[in-house]
């Protein structure tokens, strides 16, 4: 590295000035990106290890020291892995969950949000303070008598288990997501369109949904990836190989294929491809969604 | 100096560890009181009224989901633990039993040892990580936003995906992990086939899932105040002295946040031994809720199994309440007397 590039030509100050605190700031640049790169290189290298292997041929997989570029590609691993097993199937099943719980998600988030942004009524402090609460409530505790009620009701072994809870605001993060946005929404609006003759609804529904999309955009693509990312729920409610979700079907793919590295890598690549897509299309979105609640008073 | 402006909600003041909650999610402003402006008086009764059963009727879907879905399903598994119940036939009532054999059940203790050792070295290891990490990624460098997409994005991937390319990145002959490890001259072991190092790989994997922790402190990062490091540089203070002494105690409030929450996540660890150990071998990786899966989907004893939720659930929340209470004499909050 030339010390000239560093050094500004126009203002020519004394150089040992200038040199000291110059050279410490590059060398301090380029250790903290050699850090950052092989940081980088080693989270990222399971992946390139999973992609590596995906596209080899059997034989190239047990080879030491391992290639990370496969001498001859074989593509068809991808199209081997996904027809093994119906994974079109699976993915259209999980698309369906998904969708059900994106719909649930936002129009009952979205009105309870509404009534602890928006409203006042009484006991609209403690309610809030519960649904705070029930985010620290492990799951775990209520699975058991969940499932009884969904058995008894004969919803097992249906996709009712994993979307019903959504239209009920199941999710107390997303409800204080959607109010700490709603918050920001100046409340002229409301007494504006009130004085009007709108009702409650028609404020709801007329001016702060449209106002909010953002944040709603934020939890479609949340609940878009709990759903596709699901394990437990999935696992426990649906018995019957038709109705498995992607993540199931590479478990059920995983028992068959124990040790078929070559297949089992490019299944578990295929399936993380949905939602790596949407992740770099809505890139900001995730990251907002993440610090919002964080920032945003 | 203006303190930053989240301080305002200052907790300690209540003596009640719960009203600390609204600090956990987000660390922000959401002092309840203060929520809308007070609204002009001149509103008639019936106004009111109408205000308060719209209200009630906006949140009637999370009332009814709560009570079926949450509240209720609570008190039910505290009914089932004192029961013998495989769904089919009706309830025994069987009293303490399922408690009392939680004790003579070496399976439910070895549950109970390594969900607890996984807990007590991921999550300060994971806590320490991401806040280093965060300290790196707030550098105003060249492609700091590709480093910081690329340590988020392990945490955004199907967890059944990235297990199942985990057991092959730890194969011990032909893994990239012990090739890594073989380069610096380390014999890796056989990770998931040894009792002893199955756990440690598992932690090991779990330090790549820091997305989440990560951006939380990016965000906290932005909000200590320029003239506190201002100040600390006029008194000679060095970069390590300026992190040691602003930005940690500025940042306390987040680490507790991400302490709590990693309670309550490493006990729902479950994907991980479930397709990559089955908690073997020897039970090294029998984590708490697959011991609880195992009771309740496998062998359907619907009692034992809301017996050992129930235990993990109280577990949890002691652990919470005793952090809770340490972190006052840790947390730093600007802004309050006590600091």
């Amino acid at each position: 590295m030339g010390l000239s590039t560093v050094t500004p030509a126009r203002h020519a100050e004394p150089r040992r000035l200038l040199r000291g605190p110059a050279v410490a700031n590059r060398a301090r640049r380029l250790s903290l990106h050699i850090v950052l790169i092989a940081g980088s290189l080693l989270f990222l290298m399971p992946f390139i290890w999973a992609v590596s292997t995906s596209l080899k041929s059997s034989s190239d997989v047990f080879v030491f020291p391992p290639q990370f570029i496969p001498e001859d590609i074989q593509w068809h691993n991808y199209p081997d892995a996904m027809t093994a097993l119906p994974f079109g199937r699976y993915a259209v099943n999980t698309l369906f969950l998904a969708t059900a719980r994106i719909i649930g998600n936002l129009l009952s988030c979205s009105l309870v949000a509404f009534a602890f942004a928006r409203l006042r009524w009484k006991g609209r402090d403690a309610v809030f303070f519960i649904v705070l609460a029930t985010m620290m409530i492990p799951e775990e505790v209520t699975l058991i008598p969940q499932y009884i009620i969904y058995s008894k009701l004969g919803w097992v072994n249906t996709y009712l288990p994993l979307t019903v809870p959504s239209f009920f605001a199941g999710s107390a993060f997303y409800v204080f997501l959607l109010r700490q946005f709603f918050l920001t929404i100046p409340k002229e609006l409301d007494d504006a369109a009130r004085v009007d003759g709108a009702s409650y609804f028609q404020v709801y529904w007329r001016i702060i949904m449209p106002l909010s999309t953002p944040a709603l955009i934020t939890i479609g693509i949340f609940t878009f990836q709990n759903s596709w990312n699901a394990f437990f729920g999935p696992l426990i409610y649906l018995q019957d190989r038709s109705l498995y979700t992607v993540s199931l079907g590479l478990s059920l793919f995983q028992e068959q294929y124990y040790t078929d590295w070559t297949l089992l890598m490019a299944a578990s690549v295929a399936i993380m491809l949905p939602t790596l897509i949407v992740f770099f299309l809505l890139q900001r979105r995730f990251i907002e969604g993440v610090t919002f609640t964080g920032l945003k008073g | 100096m203006q303190p930053p402006r989240w301080t305002s909600y200052s907790p300690a003041r209540s003596e009640c560890s719960i009203t600390w909650l609204p600090l956990w999610f987000g660390v922000s402003n959401v002092s309840m009181s203060a929520v809308q402006p007070v609204r002009q008086e001149t509103k008639s009764r019936r106004w009111l009224l109408r205000e308060n059963t719209a209200g009630w009727l906006f949140v009637l879907p999370w009332i009814i989901g709560f009570v079926a879905f949450t509240g209720g399903p609570i008190l039910a598994a505290f009914a089932i633990s004192f029961t013998q119940w495989d769904v089919v036939n009706d309830p025994v009532w069987i009293g303490l039993d399922n408690y009392s054999r939680m004790l003579d059940d070496p399976q439910a203790l070895q549950a109970l040892k390594v969900t607890t050792i996984y807990t007590a070295v991921s999550v300060p290891l994971h806590t320490a990580l991401a806040f280093v990490l965060a300290l790196l990624l707030n550098n105003p460098l060249r492609g700091v936003g590709l480093y910081r997409t690329i340590f988020y994005l392990p945490s955004i991937l199907p967890v059944a995906a990235v297990a199942v390319i985990w057991r092959w990145v730890l194969s011990p002959q032909y893994g990239v992990f012990n090739y890594l490890l073989s380069l610096i001259g380390v014999d890796g072991p056989d990770w998931l086939a040894s009792p002893s190092w199955a756990l440690p790989a598992l932690i090991l994997m779990s330090l790549f899932q820091l997305g989440q922790a990560l951006i939380i402190n990016l965000a906290g990062l932005q909000g200590v105040p320029r003239e506190l490091y201002e100040a600390a540089m006029v008194d000679g203070a060095g970069w390590w002295r300026k992190q040691w002494n602003v930005t940690l105690p500025m940042m306390t409030p987040y680490i507790l946040f991400q302490i709590v929450i990693g309670f309550v996540t490493t006990l729902q660890v479950f994907v991980q031994p479930y397709l990559m150990t089955e908690g073997g071998p020897q039970e090294a990786t029998l984590f708490f809720l697959l011991y609880v899966y195992r009771n309740a989907f496998q062998f359907f004893s619907m009692g034992y199994a809301s017996a050992l939720s129930w235990v993990l659930f109280m577990y949890v929340m002691i652990l919470t309440l005793l952090i809770l209470r340490s972190s006052r004499a840790w947390v730093y909050y600007a802004g309050s007397e006590k600091g």
